[in-house]
């Protein structure tokens, strides 16, 4: 990985000043004006169309943003890998851990404005979005101060002010979804753009190939972003597809290829996604990226790969690694500064989880709260309608 | 197949007395089943009622659009978008391709962010290819959501048999939806209903499956002009009462009602008097009508088309059972349609699905004047 350096000329080295709190104001937290440009680690790979340059312009601050968040999502996740196991995350709970880079590159390159969907591994896109932590663990355990009130669970997290639109278990359905999202955007004139993502395992749905043929009919901003973690639940790509270039599966839709381990290659194409988007229709983007963690918390993920893989892709690819390799090669911070904030994104995390699991499970009249938007007093029941019968509001 | 008109002959559609057949009766204008209309001068035919409905909600509001098969250049399948294509422009009538899971899946994202898309299914049957959509994507997202995220879209399109169309063509899915929490399940008969229904369901904050009869597209009803006025809406979760009775409750909805109005008729002049009532609302189910009506009658006949296991009738039965047990005379007697594929025979067709003589001959059981019965001592 060459890295080209066309700073200003004089970051200073930063000071081995003793506070260790995070909230300390360092340079580099907020030095946006200092450009610095990163090759990606490979050039991408187009389908139907010239790929974007492979140098990508960034900043001290971006570069730290980069880090942090993506410690704190780290962080996140493993946390409730124990949570899961500790039996307070119960059911369904699929975990993002090693493919931070796609939710970090993507968000450097788009706006709130601009509309994400997903499926069942969502915890990190919603953090991404803006969600917070508590809402994040409070959803997970079932309590009211979750995202969705406890009421959705680990694959139903929203976030509809920031243009997050979830969280769906049906895997491939959220692509007609995210289609219709680019088309109430083209509709309505907006400028903005949809980024619908999926898996290698959701890339056969039939129903991707119908939402892609109208987005590209109709000339929908939406950008088909397969996250390519290559295995779709236990069964690797080579053996559910026939052609795993996912990037190429749009025919006539141009696609490109990317690095999904490497944050600024992620940024770089989003970037250009949304800009080809606006003018062109439809683009799929491929992000090559692996999961650490099994398919979900009652999958091993070991029975179908192996732990060297898995080792070898933390030791050679792993995005945190990179962006720390990074920081360091700029001076933009020492090995204790990056510890301190993994500390610090630690400490947040723990906090969020003790607040967490103060809040309490819904009341029990919530069993009946949102079911329409205007009930009208209509009637429900519970299990035994004789004794448990409302009207909804 | 399905692009084929039905033919009007001498300028009238029929129904025939005896069922299904290739020409239909117009509905002459009885005036028991019509005394709630006021000053009834206007006629109009349900095709018409929904185009005018659709025609009105698009103008009210720019985020109303409509989405399906043929609704734009062919004019609508069977002519229900007639005229919209020229008036809104293709951005807001939409031609898709034959991909109803795509195309549901994204009228479902577009009201996600805000739309009020209106989906036409060219027939229900096709809404099986969708009905992820329908229910996981639309039904359940603001409950999962906790609010967040509501979904006003109108799935709409003819459901039930038509004429001759085989095991693939004729399904009822009112029983299917109906059980969905989350969804709203409209079914107009006349054209009143049509009109208030269809509007009320696009001004409708949730998801709402508008199940209508390709049968009924041509039959021409009286209409209010009230009901004329373009703010017309009918309340969604309210039966209407058709037919005042004291004898006996008969539910029906959709083309039953029409069948159902009829075999009052042919019951008032062997002494029974029925009370009809159009569901129009399958989910909400306007259980507190129902159970006036039988707490008044005593006695309960309900009328489908569907299936009978685990159909409408079943929910009506149950909820009368539990509700108003003490106030039967009779047990709950159901009219659905067979329990098998439809078949195409013409013959066969017919025993398939409920015919005026069924709905006559249930409600005289009820009644214990089946006549086969011994009488006792």
């Amino acid at each position: 990985m060459t890295l080209a350096r066309r700073s200003s000329g004089f970051l200073k080295p930063l000071s081995t000043a003793c506070s260790s709190s995070f909230l300390h104001r360092r340079p580099y937290s907020t030095d946006d004006t200092t450009t610095i440009t990163v090759e990606t680690s490979v050039p991408f790979t187009g389908h139907n169309c010239e790929p974007p340059s492979r140098s990508v312009d960034t900043n001290p601050k971006e570069l730290m943003t980069f880090f942090t968040d993506m410690a704190l999502m780290r962080r996140m996740e493993i946390a409730a890998d124990s949570l899961y196991k500790s039996k307070l995350i119960r059911g369904f709970c699929h975990l993002y851990d090693g493919q931070e880079a796609v939710s970090i590159g993507m968000e450097a390159a788009i706006t709130k404005k601009d509309c994400i969907i997903t499926a069942y591994r969502d915890h990190c896109l919603f953090l991404g979005r803006g969600g917070t932590l508590l809402e994040s663990f409070a959803e997970l355990m079932g309590r009211t101060a979750g995202c969705s009130n406890g009421k959705g669970g680990s694959m139903h997290f929203y976030k509809k002010e920031a243009c997050f639109y979830g969280g769906h278990g049906i895997v491939g359905a959220q692509v007609p979804l995210g289609c219709g999202l680019a088309f109430a955007q083209k509709y309505r004139k907006e400028g903005h753009v949809t980024f619908t993502m999926y898996g290698d395992g959701a890339a056969n749905q039939g129903q991707l190939f119908e939402a892609l043929n109208m987005a590209a009919l109709w000339d929908l901003p939406a950008i088909l972003v397969c996250e390519n973690n290559h295995y779709g639940m236990g069964t690797a790509e080579w053996r559910a597809a026939k052609s795993p270039a996912y990037y190429k599966r749009g025919d006539y839709v141009p696609g490109l290829k990317v690095d999904g381990m490497d944050a600024f290659a992620v940024k770089q194409a989003c970037k250009f996604a949304k800009e080809h988007v606006l003018k062109n229709g439809p683009i799929i983007l491929e992000m090559d990226t692996y999961r650490y963690h099994g398919h979900s918390m009652s999958d091993p993920g070991s029975t179908y790969r192996t732990r060297d893989e898995i080792s070898g892709v933390r030791q050679e690819r792993d995005p945190i690694e990179r962006i720390r390799k990074l920081i360091l090669a700029h001076d933009l911070a020492t090995e204790k500064e990056l510890k301190d904030i993994e500390k610090q994104a630690r400490k947040e995390v723990d906090e969020a989880i003790v607040k967490a699991k103060e809040s309490p499970m819904p009341d029990e009249p919530e069993l009946f709260t949102n079911v329409y938007r205007k009930g009208f007093g209509v009637e429900s029941f519970g299990a035994d309608r004789k004794e448990l019968r409302t009207t909804l509001p | 197949m399905w692009g084929i008109l039905r033919q009007k002959v001498g300028g009238a559609t029929c129904l025939s007395p005896q069922g299904v057949g290739s020409h239909m009766l117009r509905l002459r204008p009885v005036t028991s089943a019509l005394r709630n209309y006021s000053s009834a001068a206007k006629e109009m035919t349900v095709r018409d009622a929904l185009n005018s409905a659709l025609d009105e909600e698009m103008a009210a509001d720019p985020n109303v659009f409509v989405m399906g098969e043929e609704v734009g250049e062919y004019q609508g399948a069977y002519k229900i978008t007639k005229g919209l294509l020229d008036k809104y422009g293709p951005e807001r009538v939409v031609d898709t391709p034959i991909t109803e899971a795509g195309f549901a899946g994204i009228g479902v994202g577009s009201a996600y962010h805000g739309l009020r898309p209106v989906i036409e299914f060219m027939t229900f049957n096709f809404s099986m290819q969708a009905i992820d959509h329908i229910i996981n994507s639309a039904a359940k997202s603001n409950y999962m959501s906790a609010g967040q995220i509501n979904v006003p879209i109108v799935f709409r399109g003819p459901n039930g048999p038509a004429a001759g169309v085989g095991a693939q063509h004729s399904q009822c899915y009112a029983a299917w939806y109906g059980s969905v929490p989350g969804l709203k399940v409209l079914v107009p008969y006349s054209s009143e209903d049509a009109r208030g229904l269809l509007k009320a369901a696009i001004r409708d904050p949730d998801p709402v499956v508008f199940l209508e009869n390709e049968l009924l597209y041509g039959e021409s009803f009286p209409v209010s002009a009230e009901a004329l006025d373009s703010s017309f809406c009918l309340p969604i979760g309210k039966a209407k009462i058709e037919r005042e009775g004291k004898d006996i409750t008969i539910t029906a909805f959709s083309k039953m009602v029409g069948y159902a109005l009829k075999a009052a008729e042919i019951l008032k002049k062997e002494g029974i008097s029925a009370e009809v009532i159009n569901l129009r609302s399958i989910r909400p189910l306007d259980r507190a009508t129902i159970n006036v009506s039988v707490r008044k009658t005593n006695r309960l006949l309900t009328v489908e088309e569907g299936f009978p296991q685990h159909g409408v009738g079943a929910e009506i039965c149950a909820s009368v059972v539990e509700d108003s047990f003490g106030y039967l005379d009779a047990p709950v007697e159901r009219i659905a349609g067979a329990d098998v594929p439809t078949p195409y025979a013409a013959n066969l067709e017919r025993m398939a699905f409920p015919q005026i003589e069924d709905i006559v001959r249930a409600a005289k059981r009820a009644c214990y004047r089946s006549g086969t019965m011994v009488a006792t001592a």
